[in-house]
């Protein structure tokens, strides 16, 4: 039983670390149906700048609670700087072009920023962990926890949530909407689509990088997170189905279950299990499972 | 009139492949075996990418290939590269045989993700079962032997190259033949009106099941002369990132023709090199900016910056004559 409750909940603390790092994705393909392979690069940058700031904020002498606010900050500075640059200088030319074109343009964005930020932050594993070990520990059926991996649960669902409001609820959503199911019609009612484009990107950049900064302090950022944070992020919105927020945070908790289930019991098939899950679903609901069926040309 | 305007280039292609060892020095001969290797396993994405299919996975057949040969080298020993040779590129197809039918079904954007999926599917195996693929530490290959000949250090380099490169010039020409096939043509087809194609009464999911087999045994040829010409095989042969590399050759080269793809993987490993020469820390970043340029400027890849300049001089000289 008491295991049981173990494998939960690392499984739970897992799925939101995925949930932060998908979410940007399935939104970005949902507005604008490119598959945003630079967004594991954005995900970094915003690790390596909030922790860089973090460090900063704790040489200064200032207080260790700053770095919080220090961690948004350098995701925001981040979020959107990136994604009005990427989506008005290299995106807004590519729309409707084939998908190799798009897919290729986007990774290749990432090798550029992954190079940077070697060259900024060098390729030694930087780390911050005042944010973690301040808030200490909280004991959960008789084991204990990190606080802040619980609050990054506690977060994760306030995300999730947001972004469901956003879309959902209010103005700026309603014309997501429209835009999503028909942008040309939407243009002729009035509606600026390619400011709809930009603003859908930034989002989904800023998610990625506050997605990045929020889970920096639990590991350290190194090279090589960009590749394997867009690997886990594929795997995460096709299962849950590309382009629904929802959508994303099934899948993050399916995986997420999983892979701790591997962890405790068969800790070689950690990795294998995830994509043997995505090829299993994508091979009973190619949609995935919330994706809404496209229409086939046959 | 098509045929002769190709004949000129092929044949000087030839000689300048066959001379290379004596033009030029070992290390750029090395680059050259290693893209030519990979340049067969580049045919197979580039393959799809005519009939507007993107595989994201297609490194589960280079990565198949390879450790079908270091497997075999580690736990039996048998080091003959003919054996391989055929080995590598039936296992591929085998591979490709097996889930082909799953992967006809899907197009588009999932198309890529199921192929990823596979792929990733090889990588885990390879990555985590240490006591058969020996992990992150990879299999050393090792000197193969030719016929039962082991050749001597020296020797190796070249005899190596020239295998590569007999191996790169039968792909071609099944590419080719490929191509020109009934089904080749159907597949070029794909791209402009799939549904059109079932109207003349070909099967769709036909086509890719066939095309992806041949692929398949590309990338598990590729697979093999990667391993030997390397000499080292890990499971990053198979990671998401390869693939992607194999994509993006194909565009650097150009998917119009088949020229293209070899002109792309040579000069991709070129840049590489050279790139990773001048400023090791950011080789990604000059890759990265190359591609950025030849998307948004020159979408039909080094391919298309040929036959511009040829269309240019040929029309030149048309003038030249006339007047």
């Amino acid at each position: 039983m008491n295991f049981a409750i173990i494998i939960f909940a690392d499984g739970v603390i897992y799925a939101a670390n995925l949930f932060l790092l998908s979410v940007g994705m399935t939104m970005v393909y949902g507005v604008l149906r490119i598959l945003n392979i630079s967004h594991g690069a954005i995900f970094a940058l915003g690790s390596y700048m909030a922790t860089s700031l973090a460090l900063k904020v704790l040489a200064q002498g200032y207080s260790p609670y700053i770095t919080y606010p220090a961690l948004i900050l350098g995701a925001l500075i981040v979020g959107l700087t990136t994604g009005p640059i990427i989506e008005r200088l290299f995106l807004r030319r590519i729309y409707g072009r084939p998908v190799a074109i798009q897919l290729i343009l986007t990774f290749s964005i990432l090798l550029v920023l992954d190079d940077l930020m070697k060259m900024i932050w060098g390729t030694n594993p930087i780390f911050v962990s005042e944010p973690c070990t301040l808030l200490g520990e909280v004991s959960v059926g008789g084991i204990p926890y990190l606080s802040y991996n619980l609050l990054l649960v506690g977060i994760s669902l306030f995300f999730g949530a947001l972004l469901f409001w956003i879309v959902n609820k209010t103005r700026l959503g309603k014309l997501i909407i429209s835009v999503i199911s028909d942008s040309e019609i939407s243009s002729a009612m009035g509606i600026n689509v390619n400011r709809i484009y930009l603003i859908a990107f930034t989002i989904g950049a800023l998610c990625a990088s506050l997605g990045g900064a929020l889970i920096a302090p639990t590991t350290a950022s190194v090279p090589g997170t960009a590749l394997n944070v867009v690997s886990l992020s594929f795997a995460v919105i096709a299962i849950g189905g590309m382009g629904s927020i929802e959508g994303a945070a099934l899948g993050a908790l399916i995986v997420g279950l999983s892979r701790a289930l591997c962890i405790h019991l068969f800790p070689e098939l950690e990795l294998l299990s995830i994509y043997l899950i995505m090829v299993i679903i994508l091979f009973i609901r190619p949609q995935g499972l919330l994706g809404k069926v496209e229409l086939r040309r046959i | 009139m098509r045929k002769q305007r190709t004949i000129l280039p092929l044949y000087f292609t030839t000689i300048l492949f066959f001379s290379a060892p004596v033009l030029v020095p070992r290390w750029i001969l090395f680059i050259l075996t290693l893209a030519l290797a990979k340049f067969i396993g580049v045919l197979g994405v580039a393959l799809f990418l005519r009939g507007g299919l993107v595989s994201l996975g297609h490194a589960l057949f280079l990565g198949a290939g390879a450790y079908t040969a270091g497997l075999l080298i580690k736990w039996f020993g048998i080091r003959e590269a003919f054996f391989y040779l055929f080995l590598g590129p039936a296992c591929g197809a085998l591979i490709a045989a097996l889930f082909g039918a799953i992967i006809a079904r899907y197009r588009g954007v999932f198309f890529a993700m199921i192929n990823l999926a596979f792929s990733m599917i090889l990588y885990s195996v390879l990555l985590k079962f240490y006591w058969l693929t020996g992990g992150t530490d990879g299999i050393s290959i090792g000197t193969p032997s030719f016929l039962g000949i082991t050749p001597a250090k020296e020797a190796l380099q070249h005899i190596l190259y020239y295998f590569v490169l007999i191996s790169a010039g039968i792909a071609t020409y099944a590419t080719y033949r490929f191509l020109e096939s009934p089904l080749g043509y159907f597949l070029k087809a794909l791209n402009d009106n799939e549904i059109r194609i079932e109207y003349s009464g070909e099967s769709v999911q036909k086509i890719i099941f066939i095309t992806y087999i041949f692929s398949g045994a590309l990338g598990g040829l590729a697979g093999v002369l990667v391993s030997f010409s390397v000499g080292h095989i890990v499971p990053e042969l198979t990671f998401f990132l390869q693939s992607a590399e194999l994509l993006m050759i194909a565009l650097l080269g150009g998917i119009g023709s088949v020229f293209g793809t070899l002109f792309g993987a040579i000069a991709f490993e070129f840049i590489r090199t050279y790139a990773y020469k001048y400023s090791p820390e950011t080789w990604q970043m000059t890759l990265g900016i190359i591609m950025l340029f030849l998307i948004l400027y020159q979408p039909g890849g080094i391919w298309a910056i040929y036959e511009s300049l040829v269309a240019k001089f040929r029309s030149r000289w048309e003038r030249v004559k006339v007047g």
